[in-house]
């Protein structure tokens, strides 16, 4: 780990002020940030703890919703009661994701801002253009089975890795910043970003910005929800692909559906065109492959990853299949019905 | 007040630099005071200048779970956690569990005793944090059934692969805290 220096941040004022110097990072958790400066991936020279902050609750919001602080757990999120009991595909998403010691650690503003676990991002003696700017990219012709096959570029296939945030793409919810301008609250579709030609940028954040919270709308659909998510191991192991389901029904007919993917892309992945679809359509299995073919449109594999088109498929259609029957995936119990 | 800073080999027991801060610990019920480099892991102070060595280094990625303790009764991988960002935090490593057990005349803690009694172990590496992580869950209160202890243990590797009996030794310390 390179040196650095040390500041406890007191007020939200004082770690926007610290965090707008260059070569500086936010430290929460640390779970992620720490390993990466391990690894000589992140060498800040400056870490602004951000531990001390008054963003350690959840609270209701008027209208019905919920707003997470920033600095709240991972654990203590999802086994909040009104997570459990309005949110439970948040809760799911989150306990599908790392291990319980780290999920003891780790906070949602730095469950949002983790970094890709590309593995060529995580070796600097390997090309990486979200690690180096310019460099190449390692994975493209390398080893891939990880990797993105949607909104890839030709400078960047990564996936975004958090479990979690699947969840918040089909929540819709807000995260709210602040910083050195003004406060904005970002909607999560537009938070993360794919690489483009810029694959440093993970997210939309501005130098010195810093999320205090998400917010998660009164819209809970906590009746007809599953996180699904298939990785080579059955526990703590990163997604090949996930899928989140939020499903409202009438009678048979589907009145409004969201479907988020994990595993796939440099971010959450949605389909406006296939979710549209699907709206005041039956809960039937041609339905739900249609739907499917319509989210996976342009998936592109790169050699490794290829297995993964098809999977994202079948995953798709099982967890509509899941939302619609009201037997979400259960986190302990893998069998996948 | 007990103010030590090692002389060593390690990051952990380097002499003071300019960014040395002062913070203190509770640990394993004991207050110790530190002035420490911020780039210590709890886990590297704990063994390097407490010599508590029952913590173990795995992979010191928070990818095999050997470094648990307990944090405020919380199960963190302590080889991800910064000593600085820690101050004031109260530590329970295996020492400190060890102890308990003393103290309430078992000799052992109940979760070594029954780690001992299902053969839980061959190298024994991963043993200390297995415990931990195993108190960690009782803490919780979410795991009650086998699969559940299972799974609520996917953050502590056994290479020897000891699983089968690490389980039946949480299950049964589970079982007796619950009829408690």
């Amino acid at each position: 780990m390179n040196r650095f220096s040390y500041v406890r941040a007191a007020g939200v004022a004082e770690a926007v002020r610290e965090g707008s110097a260059r070569q500086v990072r936010f430290l929460a958790g640390g779970t992620n940030l720490v390993d990466l400066m391990k690894e000589n991936v992140e060498r800040p020279q400056r870490l602004v703890d951000i531990n001390r902050l008054p963003l350690h609750k959840i609270d209701d919001l008027e209208g019905g919703g919920l707003r997470l602080g920033a600095l709240v757990t991972n654990a203590d999120t999802a086994y909040d009661p009104r997570v459990e009991r309005r949110y439970p595909l948040l809760a799911s998403a989150i306990l599908a994701g790392a291990s319980p010691q780290l999920r003891n650690a780790a906070t949602n503003g730095g469950n949002l801002n983790q970094r890709t676990r590309c593995y060529y991002f995580y070796d600097p003696a390997t090309a990486c253009n979200k690690r180096q700017p310019g460099s190449g990219c390692g994975a493209i012709g390398g080893v891939n089975r990880i990797h993105a096959i949607l909104g890839a570029s030709d400078q960047c296939i990564a996936t975004h890795p958090s479990d979690m945030c699947v969840a918040l793409a089909a929540l819709d919810a807000q995260v709210r910043v602040t910083g050195p301008d003004a406060d904005r609250v970002i909607a999560f579709s537009e938070y993360h970003r794919l690489p483009g030609d810029q694959p440093w940028r993970d997210n939309d954040l501005r130098p010195g910005e810093l999320v205090t919270a998400i917010d998660l709308p009164a819209e809970d659909f906590s009746s007809h929800y599953t996180y699904l998510k298939l990785r080579d191991r059955l526990s703590y192991a990163f997604a090949l692909v996930s899928v989140a389901v939020a499903m409202r029904l009438d009678g048979e007919r589907i009145t409004e559906v969201r479907v988020a993917l994990g595993g796939v892309a440099h971010k959450p992945w949605r389909s406006p065109v296939a979710e549209s679809g699907l709206a005041g359509e039956k809960a039937s299995q041609a339905n739900f492959l249609a739907a499917a073919h319509v989210l996976t449109e342009g998936a592109v594999g790169q050699g490794g990853n290829d297995f993964k088109i098809e999977l994202a498929r079948r995953a798709i259609v099982r967890a509509l299949k899941q939302a619609a029957n009201g037997t979400p995936q259960s986190q302990t119990d893998k069998r996948v019905f | 007040m007990d103010t030590r800073v090692f002389g060593g080999t390690s990051q952990a027991g380097a002499a003071q630099s300019s960014e040395a801060i002062g913070i203190s610990l509770v640990i394993n019920g004991r207050r110790r005071d530190f002035v420490i480099e911020p780039w210590v892991t709890l886990l590297d102070l704990l063994r390097e200048q407490e010599h508590l060595t029952g913590t173990k280094k795995g992979c010191d990625h928070g990818q095999c779970g050997a470094c648990t303790v307990l944090v405020d009764g919380k199960r963190i991988n302590s080889c991800l956690a910064l000593a600085v960002a820690r101050d004031g935090a109260q530590v329970t490593t295996i020492e400190g569990l060890a102890c308990e057990g003393l103290a309430e005349g078992h000799g052992l803690h109940p979760l070594q005793q029954a780690f001992v009694d299902h053969d839980a172990l061959q190298c024994g590496y991963c043993t200390p944090g297995q415990i931990c992580s195993a108190q960690g869950l009782i803490n919780e209160g979410h795991a009650r059934s086998r699969d559940e202890v299972r799974e609520s243990m996917s953050g502590n590797l056994c290479r020897c692969g000891a699983y089968t009996n690490i389980a039946a030794a949480v299950m049964e310390v589970l079982e007796k805290a619950d009829t408690r």
